[in-house]
């Protein structure tokens, strides 16, 4: 390690005598050093120490606790393994976000069980394990729950490929549970026999999540578990409890922060209705509702007790209208984010606007996606609604059916602060409603007016304006999805050129061709990863892609019935480790 | 003029031949060379009636094929309906007629009739990839994208994958993968649009409800005829899925719960995934294990092999097994399953009961022979 004398220079005057440090030549002793880093979380920041020097370097690979990999395949394990000691809690990702809507074949990987492998050896000490987006098979499960004897968290968020059988292995053999959070789990008929398995003396749950499991699980099991867990502060339960069986469960646990419910629909008897309802009364600490399947009117007001100090409301999986929303909004002053179907209308929402001054997250989603019953759903005036009440509003997922450019330039004006904007305009390629014309203004103000943009999802008839604009003004742009937009290769373009803290780029279905994928050849490397499916790119363009940058991994995902000249779907991403050994059959890297 | 009853046959083979060569549009096809004279009374008859049996067949298909006996045999009939498909994959210009292609998917057994999708959109789309919708070119000024889905297919509900069966008949051997159906003719397909993840596809689709069934669930709310929400939900989920399945459309689960005796815990099965008795009782045979819990009398090698020439029914079909599968039906009765036709079991079904044949009996359900 060679000194550098300039640094001493630059230095101020009030650094720590170095005179007992173990390296006469740093400033820091290591042993300081290692102090102060291990006072770091954010990966972020980690990684930036870590490029200072190779002190610093390898003082940061020895505090390092918690491992986030945002890519399962841009790094293998074993390079890992190699430059971390002690990891204690790893959050992986895998399939790109695309899977999510089918687009992926079902083998495509993101498997985690090599990973699992390699902790077993080096980290026998992890502690939690989250994961998205991967597939974790039973036999994963099973080397999970014998190899880490102090393993304490397991959350999953749509992963597939487990059964029954792996999910009784973890509750059967880790001892020291305290969170098993299974969220958006696409398994269908995963079983309920799990829950079943936790012995007779467990008592360390806090965080329990089963609602997307949709099996029956036991009654009386899961009661025991509740009332024997006391530091229990987070259930949701499926859909196959019903209210009478959750009152019980209520009763156990009043210390409750977070709770989704199983199905709101039973016919109950007024002794029933009123011990429900108190039961939600008594649950003073509430911050968290979801759930509620089936809600009707007569019985949403067994919860008004608890709603008083709710902050995040989650009523995607309720069918409701306007005016029982917004009833339930009356007795929700403090709401920081909501998520509702659209059959609540516009008239709901204006509703959210005037009872939730303090809204910062809205998310409406759409109960007809594909318009069979041709729905009205949720407009622009809706939109608008939520923008007047709700002025510090600064992520929202909209799916409607109908936009104008007028509404969204008045919709940002009032709310200057947004990070995510995820505009869905269902039908592609809707022109403004009005006035026919693209909804480029409507995305160029968007562009304009919110500087802290981090997340756009744009949608609607786009042309290329739309990208220059967002080329021009979203400069903390990380995340951006695009469908059915743009005129030309100069939309992608612009986008790669000027928006300089991209990350993620999601494309379907737009004229981008081979001369817009090959224009932010430099850039790639410095994001996270690029999906296009049908686009214009061709197999020659990518393979020039992947001959010019050695360190991205280029992957066509062939579709039946296409020909060899066509990419279809396209993942480029930058990796160490190499093209990866898993891929299926109809997955090319070249 | 009505033709004589004894003539009406040869008169009737003689111009479906003629229809048959005729109906072959492209010119370029040599006429038959056929003496003149015979031909020329014949060819007056033939266009006359190859008309007429056009327009019947039409009417014929929707009645149900009850015009067709005053013309000809079913053989011959079916001959020309192949004919006219034929012609109608060389034409472009298809005649956009639903009543025709449906009757041409029912008669031709199998086919998933090259649909032209009716403007109403997503005719069959639900049926084999429950995220894939069609939407016609209307939808799509410019750009059409025609993505074969196959190679992306939900990770693993078997809805999706099974949900080929749009007409249910149990004759239809027809395979259930996810790959893209041949023959499949769809003005455009947007598979992962809008963008709404799987699972929450999956719960809309399973707790879709019609504003009409909203409306009055909340009008009886205020009367408090709690009986009436409950059976109403219930009712719809099944309700929506025969509405959809009149209008071509299939919204592609039915869970519906099964439970076995001695068994707390029960599962949830998807019916609309099945076509027939047949697959539903293998399906919860391998939920429930039960050809392993009776001591598997045969093999799978050994079904496979019976599987051509006589097969004994499956363990729950069986009236001489263990196990007697039940289902509760909208009027909240136990019956037992097979009776009905698969359609009228699938609409009136609540949930299922794989009961202990021991215990059955004293339930007052009808058995057929083989009581044990």
């Amino acid at each position: 390690m060679n000194p550098d004398p300039k640094k001493s220079k630059v230095l101020p005057s009030n650094l720590p005598n170095s005179n007992g440090s173990s390296h006469p030549h740093s400033l820091f002793p290591d042993e300081v050093l290692e102090k102060v880093l291990s006072l770091i979380d954010s990966h972020k920041d980690r990684n930036s120490v870590s490029l200072v020097c190779k002190d610093w370097y390898n003082a940061e690979r020895w505090t390092r606790s918690n491992l986030f990999i945002g890519n399962c395949y841009s790094v293998s394990p074993e390079i890992v393994a190699r430059r971390f000691a002690k990891i204690k809690s790893v959050r992986l990702k895998g399939k790109p976000r695309f899977s999510d809507f089918n687009m992926l074949p079902r083998d495509w990987g993101a498997n985690v069980h090599s990973w699992l492998v390699m902790f077993a050896k080096a980290y026998p000490f992890l502690e939690e394990l989250r994961l998205k987006r991967m597939t974790v098979s039973d036999e994963s499960m099973e080397l999970l729950a014998k190899s880490f004897p102090q393993f304490r968290a397991l959350s999953l968020s749509s992963c597939d490929g487990f059964t029954d059988d792996g999910l009784k292995a973890i509750t059967t053999h880790c001892g020291n549970l305290t969170e098993l959070d299974i969220q958006d789990s696409v398994t269908v008929d995963v079983g309920g026999g799990w829950l079943s398995c936790f012995p007779e003396n467990f008592s360390s749950l806090e965080i329990l999540n089963f609602s997307s499991l949709n099996s029956e699980v036991s009654f009386e099991a899961l009661e025991k578990l509740v009332s024997r867990c006391r530091s229990l502060r987070v259930l949701k339960v499926n859909e196959n409890i019903t209210l009478d069986q959750l009152q019980r469960l209520l009763v156990h646990a009043p210390l409750l922060t977070e709770l989704s419910t199983g199905s709101f629909l039973q016919e109950l008897t007024p002794r029933q209705y009123e011990d429900i309802e108190s039961a939600f009364g008594n649950s003073k600490n509430l911050q968290v509702l979801s759930g509620l399947w089936d809600a009707t009117s007569f019985y949403l007001p067994v919860l008004y007790g608890a709603c008083s100090g709710l902050t995040f409301l989650n009523l995607s999986d309720a069918v409701l209208q306007s005016g029982e929303l917004a009833k339930l909004l009356a007795h929700c002053p403090n709401l920081r984010r909501l998520w509702v179907i659209d059959t609540v209308e516009d008239k709901g929402l204006e509703a959210v606007g005037s009872s939730c001054p303090l809204l910062e997250e809205l998310r409406v989603f759409p109960v007809d996606p594909y318009d069979l019953d041709h729905r009205h759903g949720v407009t622009e005036m809706g939109f608008l609604a939520v923008s007047r009440g709700c002025r510090k509003l600064r992520y929202v997922l909209y799916f409607c059916r109908r936009m104008t450019n007028a509404a969204v330039v008045t919709i940002v004006q009032n709310c200057p602060d947004f990070t995510h904007f995820r505009l869905c305009i269902m039908n592609p390629r809707q022109p403004d409603f009005l006035t026919n014309e693209p909804m480029d203004e409507a995305f160029g103000a968007v562009a304009k007016n919110c500087t802290k943009l981090r997340r756009l999802s744009v949608s609607g008839l786009l042309t290329d304006t739309t990208f220059e604009y967002i080329g021009k003004y979203a400069k903390n742009l990380e995340t951006l999805s695009v469908a059915f937009a743009g005129s030309s290769d100069r939309g992608m373009q612009c986008v790669l050129e000027g928006c300089p803290k991209l990350r993620k780029l999601e494309i379907r279905d737009c004229p981008f061709g081979n001369a817009a994928l090959l224009s932010g050849l430099k850039k790639y490397e410095m994001m996270r990863s690029l999906w296009m499916s049908a686009c214009n790119l061709t197999m020659k363009g990518c393979r020039l892609l992947a001959r010019e940058m050695p360190r991205l991994n280029v992957e066509v995902i062939k579709d039946d019935g296409s020909d060899e000249i066509q990419a279809d779907k396209v993942y480029v991403y930058r990796s160490v480790a190499g093209p990866r050994q898993d891929a299926p059959s109809v997955v090319l890297t070249l | 003029m009505a033709p004589p009853l004894i003539t009406t046959t040869t008169i009737s083979l003689l111009f479906s031949l003629h229809s048959f060569s005729s109906s072959l549009i492209p010119k370029t096809t040599p006429r038959i060379a056929q003496p003149l004279l015979r031909f020329s009374f014949l060819d007056f008859l033939g266009i006359f009636f190859s008309l007429k049996v056009e327009s019947l067949m039409r009417t014929a298909v929707v009645s149900g094929g009850g015009g067709l006996n005053s013309i000809g045999s079913m053989s011959t009939l079916s001959s020309e309906e192949k004919s006219m498909v034929m012609s109608s994959e060389d034409s472009s210009s298809y005649p956009d007629e639903p009543e025709l292609e449906l009757g041409l998917g029912l008669s031709l057994g199998g086919g998933k009739a090259k649909p032209r999708p009716p403007p109403a959109k997503a005719a069959a789309a639900g049926s084999w990839d429950q995220y894939a919708r069609i939407l016609t070119a209307k939808d799509f000024p410019s750009m059409v994208s025609t993505k074969a889905s196959s190679s992306s297919s939900s990770s693993s509900s078997s809805p999706a994958a099974k949900a080929n069966n749009n007409n249910g008949s149990c004759g239809t051997k027809r395979t259930a993968e996810p790959s893209s159906p041949p023959g499949r003719s769809a003005v455009s397909q947007v598979v992962g649009w809008p963008p709404i993840r799987a699972y929450r596809m999956n719960s809309l689709v399973n707790h879709a409800k019609s504003p009409a069934m909203e409306e009055s669930a909340s009008a009886i709310d205020k009367s408090k005829g709690m009986n009436l929400v409950l059976d109403k939900t219930n009712y719809s989920s099944n309700r929506n899925h025969n509405v959809a399945k009149e209008r071509g459309l299939v919204k592609t689960s039915l869970f519906i719960k099964v439970n076995m005796d001695g068994i707390p815990i029960g599962r949830k099965v998807d019916l609309s995934a099945h076509s027939c008795y047949d697959s539903l009782a293998h399906t919860l045979d391998h939920m429930f294990k039960l050809s392993a819990a009776v001591g598997a009398t045969r093999s799978k090698a050994e079904e496979e092999v019976i599987m051509g020439g006589k097969r004994r029914p499956p363990i729950l079909l069986d009236s001489s097994s263990d196990f007697v599968l039940t289902y509760e039906d909208k009027e909240g009765d136990w019956m037992l399953v097979g009776d009905v036709p698969w359609e009228m079991f699938l609409s009136s079904v609540r949930r299922l009961r794989i009961r202990r044949t021991a215990e059955v009996n004293g339930l007052g359900l009808m058995k057929g022979t083989g009581d044990s």
